[in-house]
């Protein structure tokens, strides 16, 4: 019987392949496809996609190699002068979580675009992006180069493009798009020079060479870890590349909640975690890294209080959350930054399909202060969006955000009281501004009569994510609930072991307490401020609520320092100024030759004078002394 | 091997058929073009087939006297280098003839012997190795494409042709001094007069005299490839010029300089090169950033083009004065990656222009629901030419940036730079040219790509997949053929003094 299974090396190029056929026959099609055609084939590849990638989690758990990793050279790319590259898998256990929430909430998300997107006369377009993004995604989490993961990186970056800027008559989505790949561009030029210092100093980009043990601190350690955080804090939106993300929420709802939400933006966190040998030699850049997480936590989540839009919310949502990873990969949570991106794909996925959902039901409005009490007239995607709401909070027990924060918390005690301090305080924050959402969109006075229904391939995915985001932290637990370690000794062999839940018992306990006594507030906060009531609802008007919404002027900023000055120089020497020069070569043989013509303009009395001034300036030359 | 002058007669007597099938009928010269081509592919593929297995870095040999009594001879070798260019021209010669000059209507026989006439200098420039018949060959391709823009060109065209002839022709004398400056040096050690290259490669050489000739033949490289700031008759030149000449001046002329820096240049003067470099890498690290920089700026779809050449050929500057074979390798993968993304794009320009009789990025927008087939591809080609991974100019790039990085870290982070200004120039265009709303009340019904466009600019979207996929052919082809230093061991004997070869 086992001899029939194909090799377990088989399977990870072939689930890459799935959506990559998908994708390129979608493309090839040229919109010639009839729709139910191409969702079939959209949501099948992925769904195959994810099916071959639970079989290959169990037979890879069941039996796993002695290495704790399976390799798989596909080809060799490039051997040339002492540089040798190769597109190559690595399947280990952080690869296979990565591939997990790739697959698994990448297909839940594309059987609900099959609904989203039903009527849209461009849905093959949609979803070759959709697979091709899902492909590339697949091949970030897989490669065992760096120069491959290069390929994925920059693969996704060009699909979130093409999928912001899906509806392009509308100029302002394509600016939109262009502004988030030109800003994660700067972060894959620094990821590159990286690669570059990486490279010559290793001979080549293989990730287990560069990650042997007896790393070597110093300068050039230092270097290349800001080079690669530099790439990181851009895939992944953080402060200071933070201002493309909510403008990306352009992009059709299916778009947020895959690349904007629970996928790619992650990317920046897998790479570090993936290369975090590197990062540990660099101790600057780790506190650095911390330091700008919680920065971008805290920013975010004050923007979040202060939108209007449901999607900017939960944008900034998004970048708050991330920040959150980043402050565990700086205070070297590994195993918490990857526990917590696998409860936020779960629960950020959710919230962005229910939003997208409630979307659609009140006519494209996305205003939450022209919604309200939308909880009578859609309970299913009420319960939904209030279980993602929950574990996005962090609802001490009952959902799996409060896990994964927790166990974020709990290291950042340990590394600084201080970053534990200001991750609390994020996580009060974080209650309340979707506790706020929650409150104005789904309770109180109805303001738009929500119409239709939500169909099933869209009601699937929102039932089957809530109840992975109520149950999805069960898998790591901290040691006063219950010792349930799944994920961490799962990623071991890649993260290192698990850290030791350090100091006292009690201390732990205490620290648990306060955790889960944060996001209460909020709620309770959150409750007073904007529990229903009669009258209408208007958005905070004050100085610091305007600077909050337009993400602390962030914007404005780069916009006069960085982009103004370039374009306006740019303006200047448009002619291009080296072309000056030969026109100014030309006007002067012009002007030369219509000096010297003069001189022979046929008048003989001046011929006469300057033989006669030749010849005495002769004579004098002869005579003289 | 005979069959090297055959790759340049082929096309000669193709242009001479082409002239005067134009006297019997208008459609005749294009076919007889297209005969050529496939006749010359057919050439090219039996004189790769043709090359013995394991014979060294020279691929093929043809010599014959031409003027015993000065040394000249008709002396033409082919080494990997040069086999993949002449590839890259042939390749390109076919959308050139197939896409975009079968609608010439004024007098088309001239028109496609000209285009013939210019492919056959450029082969004789890729293979000849005396340097009096490589200044031949290097004027040869210069005439015909001078006198195929002031006739077919656009409105501002004879002021362009002007100042790409000046140019070219300027430069082309400084190389002539310097080329009779190293054979009058090398007669006065030997006693032998001779053009021939690797003889010439041979001599001794003091160093300022060694700078001041490889300048001759760098300032003649430098306006054609073209390094910043000799590339102001590059923008002038490709907008004004007909869409074949276009796609035929960026996709395999600009070649030439790249091809002469690196056989003439760091190979013939190895010591004045190392010695020039860090000049070079400056020079190569403005002109990524400044061509990117104005073609950022431009409203004419065909100068934006132009100057995200001079953007691209800075990263092959870069990797010709890297001085290792990783960054010889990425230049050469570089010229081939630019001249199939910039060709195709100069293509879809001219097709814009004929459609809209505009090239003004202001006047488009909103082309997309209308030309759906021409602009996919505009954006595939575009996002060929921001250097994304996986297609050929992000191999080029990433082996030129590697190699400089071993030299110069600073110069690789400014390289580095130009590819975000890379995606911001490429996506600008794709963004007015086709997404957004049309100006006024759209676009009326316009004729998009049909099967025979798709087909030819397929392909090229399918050659830059495969050498961004598996660029090791071109890799192992580029390698053996630039040994960084002259002296290196050559196949053949040199030619005997003053007189023909037994």
């Amino acid at each position: 019987m086992l001899a029939l299974l194909p090799p377990l090396a088989f399977l990870p190029p072939l689930i890459v392949l799935c959506p990559l056929a998908a994708a390129t026959i979608l493309l090839l099609s040229a919109g010639r496809m009839p729709a139910p055609a191409t969702r079939v084939l959209a949501a099948g590849a992925v769904g195959l996609a994810a099916v071959l990638t639970l079989w290959l989690a169990v037979r890879f758990l069941s039996a796993p190699p002695p290495t704790h990793r399976l390799d798989v050279v596909l080809w060799h790319w490039l051997r040339v002068g002492g540089f040798d590259a190769r597109i190559a898998f690595t399947l280990d256990p952080l690869s296979l979580v990565m591939m997990l929430v790739v697959t698994g909430v990448g297909f839940l998300i594309h059987l609900y675009a099959c609904g989203y997107m039903r009527g849209d006369p461009d849905v093959a377009r949609f979803f070759a992006c959709m697979t091709l993004f899902v492909a590339a995604m697949l091949v970030l989490v897989l490669s065992s180069d760096l120069l491959c993961l290069y390929v994925g990186w920059e693969g996704v970056g060009l699909c979130s493009y093409l999928l912001i800027g899906f509806w392009y008559a509308e100029a302002a989505n394509g600016a939109a798009a262009r502004k988030a790949f030109i800003v994660t561009r700067i972060g894959d030029a620094a990821l590159l020079c990286g690669l570059l210092l990486l490279a010559t100093r290793a001979g080549g980009l293989d990730i287990t060479m560069l990650l042997q043990p007896g790393q070597p601190g110093g300068p050039v350690a230092e270097a290349a870890a800001a080079l690669l955080l530099g790439g990181a804090l851009a895939k992944s939106a953080q402060v200071p590349f933070q201002i493309w993300l909510p403008d990306a929420m352009a992009g059709p709802t299916p778009v947020s909640a895959l690349i904007h939400a629970a996928t790619m933006v992650t990317a920046g966190v897998y790479l570090i975690a993936r290369l975090h040998p590197l990062f540990l030699a660099a101790p600057t850049i780790m506190a650095a890294t911390a330091v700008l997480g919680l920065v971008t936590l805290l920013l975010a989540a004050g923007s979040a209080l202060a939108q209007t839009d449901i999607k900017r919310i939960l944008a900034f949502s998004t970048i708050s959350q991330l920040g959150y990873m980043f402050l565990a990969l700086g205070t070297g949570a590994w195993g918490a930054a990857i526990f917590h991106l696998v409860t936020h794909a779960l629960f950020k996925a959710l919230l962005f399909m229910a939003a997208g959902a409630v979307i659609l039901r009140v006519h494209h409005q996305q205003d939450i202060f022209h919604m309200g009490g939308l909880g009578r007239a859609m309970p299913g995607v009420f319960a939904a969006f209030a279980a993602g709401a929950a574990a996005l909070a962090g609802l001490p027990l009952v959902t799996a955000g409060f896990y994964s924060k927790e166990a974020i918390l709990q290291q950042a005690w340990h590394a600084s009281p201080l970053l534990w301090a200001g991750a609390l305080l994020g996580a009060f924050l974080t209650a309340l501004y979707i506790s706020r959402c929650v409150f104005i969109v789904f309770l109180g006075p109805v303001r738009t009569a929500p119409t239709g229904r939500t169909e099933a391939s869209m009601a699937i995915p929102l039932a089957g994510l809530s109840v992975l985001a109520i149950t999805g932290g069960l898998i790591e637990m901290p040691d006063a609930i219950a010792p349930v370690h799944l994920l961490f000794r799962l990623l071991a062999p890649v993260l290192g072991p698990p850290p030791a839940e350090g100091g006292a018992e009690g201390g732990a306990g205490l620290l648990l307490l306060t955790g889960a006594l944060a996001p209460l507030a909020g709620i309770a906060m959150a409750w007073v401020l904007w529990r229903p009531r009669a009258g209408t609802a208007a958005p905070a008007a004050g100085e610091l609520a305007r600077a909050a919404r337009a993400g602390w002027g962030f914007d404005a900023a780069y916009g006069l320092l960085l982009v103004r000055p370039f374009l306006a120089l740019g303006w200047l020497n448009r002619r291009d100024l080296f072309d000056r020069v030969p026109d100014l070569l030309a006007a002067a043989t012009r002007w030369g030759a219509a000096v010297l013509g003069r001189m022979q303009d046929g008048r003989v009395r001046r011929y006469a004078g300057w033989i006669a001034a030749g010849t005495v300036a002769a004579l004098c030359l002869a005579v003289r002394p | 091997m005979i069959a090297l002058y055959g790759l340049v007669l082929l096309p000669l007597a193709g242009a001479a058929a082409a002239w005067l099938a134009g006297r019997a009928s208008p459609r005749a010269p294009w076919s007889v073009a297209i005969a050529t081509l496939v006749l010359l592919a057919g050439l090219l593929a039996y004189v790769t087939h043709a090359v013995p297995a394991g014979g060294g870095p020279w691929l093929a040999h043809v010599s014959a006297p031409w003027i015993p009594a000065l040394g000249i001879t008709l002396r033409c070798d082919m080494d990997g280098l040069g086999l993949v260019l002449l590839w890259l021209t042939v390749a390109l010669s076919f959308p050139c003839v197939l896409l975009s000059s079968r609608d010439i209507a004024d007098a088309p026989g001239t028109f496609h012997a000209l285009l013939l006439a210019t492919i056959a200098g450029v082969d004789g420039v890729f293979i000849a190795t005396d340097l009096f018949l490589f200044f031949f060959f290097w004027e040869l391709m210069l005439v015909p494409l001078y006198v195929l823009i002031t006739v077919w060109g656009h409105e501002d065209r004879t002021r362009a042709a002007f100042k790409f002839f000046l140019f070219t022709q300027g430069s082309g004398l400084l190389m002539l001094l310097s080329i009779l400056g190293l054979v009058v040096v090398h007669q006065h050690q030997t006693g032998v007069l001779t053009f021939d290259y690797f003889t010439l490669a041979t001599t001794h050489l003091s160093p300022p005299l060694a700078m001041g000739l490889m300048l001759g033949f760098f300032v003649a490289f430098a306006v054609k490839l073209p390094v910043v700031p000799l590339h102001v008759w590059l923008p002038d030149t490709h907008t004004q010029a007909p869409t074949a000449g276009s796609v035929l001046l960026a996709g395999v002329l600009l070649k030439t300089g790249g091809y002469g820096l690196i056989r003439f240049v760091v190979l013939l003067f190895p010591d004045a090169a190392v010695r020039f470099a860090p000049v070079a890498l400056a020079l190569g690290a403005l002109g990524i950033l400044y061509g990117a920089w104005l073609a950022l700026m431009q409203d004419d779809i065909k100068r934006l083009i132009a100057y995200s050449s001079v953007s691209h050929l800075g990263f092959v500057l870069l990797g010709v004065f890297s001085g290792s074979a990783l960054g010889m390798a990425g230049a050469v993968v570089q010229m081939v990656a630019h001249g199939l993304s910039t060709g195709a794009l100069f293509v879809i320009a001219g097709a814009l222009q004929d459609r809209l009789h505009t090239r003004d990025l202001r006047r488009m927008g909103g082309l997309w629901p209308a030309l759906p087939h021409l602009s996919a591809t505009g954006l595939v080609f575009a996002i060929a030419s921001l250097g994304l991974p996986g297609l050929g100019n992000f191999v080029g790039e990433f082996l030129v940036l590697l190699a400089t990085w071993r030299v110069s870290p600073p110069i690789a982070i400014l390289g580095a730079a130009g590819l975000v200004l890379s995606a911001l120039y490429a996506l600008t265009m794709i963004g007015r040219a086709f997404l957004g709303s049309p100006p006024g009340d759209g676009w009326a019904a316009l004729p998009d790509f049909g099967a025979r466009h798709m087909t030819v600019l397929g392909a090229a979207m399918a050659l830059l997949l495969a050498l961004g996929l598996y660029p090791q052919p071109v890799l192992d082809l580029s390698l053996p053929a630039l040994p960084h230093d002259a002296a290196r061991p050559i196949a053949s004997p040199p030619v005997a003094p003053g007189g023909p070869r037994p």
